[in-house]
């Protein structure tokens, strides 16, 4: 069976992924150790919280991530998607893990649109070929909780939500994928994301 | 393609227990919280809220075990609150699986719990709770309300189930929260719960236009037009209801697709 690093990094719900993990047939392991995170067929990395302190948290299993990043599937989520970039605005500017290019943006304020965006909202795939959403309809409710998104290009976007403003909401660069929602709390949808994932692996 | 409006269900646990009866006869279990937010789970409840009013500090592990195994089982959104007082009690809850917490009595004593735990754990995971009650009362701090009647009043925080009042303006203590962090406010008002005959809509709207996070309406739903109110008068981004889905007078289904007739964007 392959086996599902969790990279744990001390911020964000890791329960319900690895629960969500299991369900779609993986065995998953939450770990901090890079000989884990080295030896993983694939790689989720979650996270709720500030990207500085994500990043500094990572800190030390930083380079076990990149290390795997080119050599196997890796899974951002919400935070997780966001420190796959280059650079973020959360709080000064931050550098990321610049897999995937663009930055990490705030929300624009805008007169009746609360921030955090907050609840269900739809993905529009403009890949529909992606395997990460094989069997999905075009479009589909996921739940979202975040106040920053990603500006990346279209060739790095796999599928937009608008809120305030269009935005990247799952991204990709070859086997790395990032997604701002969460897909382990988004129902069956976001099982069978999940799952369309570990087929990868 | 468009954000949806929220339904969510509130479960009042006692001891691990769901404590309002249900009418779901088809329940194994009825009192088995995880069983009945996985039936609202099915009828499309958008979020399920577990509301702790266990007394006994002892029986605390009781809850931690209940939100594990509903993170386990429903793979939705999952707010706690009751009796959280700590960064401790705030990690442990989402480390079992919660996605957000809401903190109220604790808050007001503590106001930095809120900056706090939006530090450690992020902002969108702290949900202010706030009971309101209207005061007449002339106060030179309390924010002027308008109600239908022609009256106006200022709405002041009550803590410890309403019991308790405080003296703090509501609409200010909402703004302090959201600049200290919270991601979310909870706004219950004790003038309509329980009366089943809807939200109270000045305090609701007042507090969504005034906040510039997302506002929860509860209190006070009896009918599926109230739901309706919550969201276009009271200008809300969720409902919260307990009893009428607990004792089955309507599915979240039934809220919804009278919402989306009425052009409410929701989830379906």
């Amino acid at each position: 069976m392959k086996k599902i690093a969790i990279v744990d990094y001390g911020l964000g719900n890791l329960r319900s992924v690895n629960r969500g993990l299991e369900k779609a047939g993986a065995t998953a392991v939450i770990t901090a150790r890079p000989e884990e995170i080295e030896a993983a067929d694939g790689i989720v990395l979650p996270g709720v919280g500030a990207f500085r302190e994500g990043m500094d948290q990572l800190g030390p299993i930083k380079e076990s991530v990149l290390a795997a990043a080119g050599r196997v599937p890796l899974l951002g989520i919400c935070l997780g998607m966001q420190m796959l970039m280059e650079e973020s605005e959360e709080h000064g500017l931050h550098k990321g893990l610049s897999l995937i290019p663009g930055r990490v943006r705030r929300f624009p304020k805008a007169p009746g649109m609360k921030i955090p965006h907050m609840g269900w909202n739809s993905i529009v795939l403009t890949r529909p070929e992606s395997s990460l959403y094989e069997g999905c309809a075009t479009e589909e409710y996921v739940y979202f909780v975040h106040s920053y998104y990603a500006d990346t290009g279209p060739e790095n976007t796999l599928t937009t939500t608008t809120y305030i403003c269009p935005f990247a909401s799952s991204i990709v660069s070859g086997m790395t994928f990032g997604v701002q929602f969460h897909p382990e709390k988004s129902g069956a949808v976001g099982l069978k994301i999940l799952k369309n994932f570990i087929g990868m692996v | 393609m468009v954000h949806t409006k929220r339904i969510i269900p509130c479960l009042d646990l006692k001891d691990g227990r769901v404590v309002k009866g249900t009418h779901f006869v088809e329940l194994r279990d009825a009192g088995d919280p995880v069983e009945l937010a996985g039936r609202y789970n099915a009828q499309g409840a958008d979020e399920v809220v577990f509301l702790d009013i266990t007394a006994s500090k002892e029986k605390r592990g009781i809850i931690i075990d209940l939100i594990k195994r509903a993170a386990d089982e429903l793979f939705l959104p999952l707010t706690v609150g009751g009796g959280i007082r700590s960064l401790d009690d705030i990690q442990q809850i989402l480390r079992a699986g919660a996605d957000k917490v809401s903190i109220n009595t604790s808050a007001v004593h503590d106001p930095a719990l809120i900056t706090k735990g939006a530090e450690a754990f992020g902002t969108q995971c702290i949900v202010l709770a706030m009971d309101v009650k209207r005061n007449y009362s002339s106060n030179p701090k309390g924010t002027p309300v308008f109600l239908p009647d022609g009256k106006d009043c200022w709405y002041e925080v009550v803590i410890y189930g309403g019991s308790k009042p405080t003296g703090i303006d509501a609409i200010s203590w909402a703004k302090e929260a959201e600049e200290r962090g919270a991601g979310e406010i909870l706004l219950t008002s004790m003038e309509t719960d329980g009366t089943k005959k809807g939200f109270d809509i000045p305090i609701t709207r007042a507090i969504s236009e005034t906040a510039g996070i997302p506002v929860i309406a509860s209190g006070g739903v009896g009918t599926l037009e109230h739901f309706f109110e919550g969201f276009t008068e009271g200008k809300a981004d969720a409902c919260l209801a307990a009893s009428v889905f607990h004792y089955g007078e309507f599915t979240i289904r039934d809220v919804k697709d009278y919402l989306a007739a009425r052009h409410i964007p929701v989830r379906l």
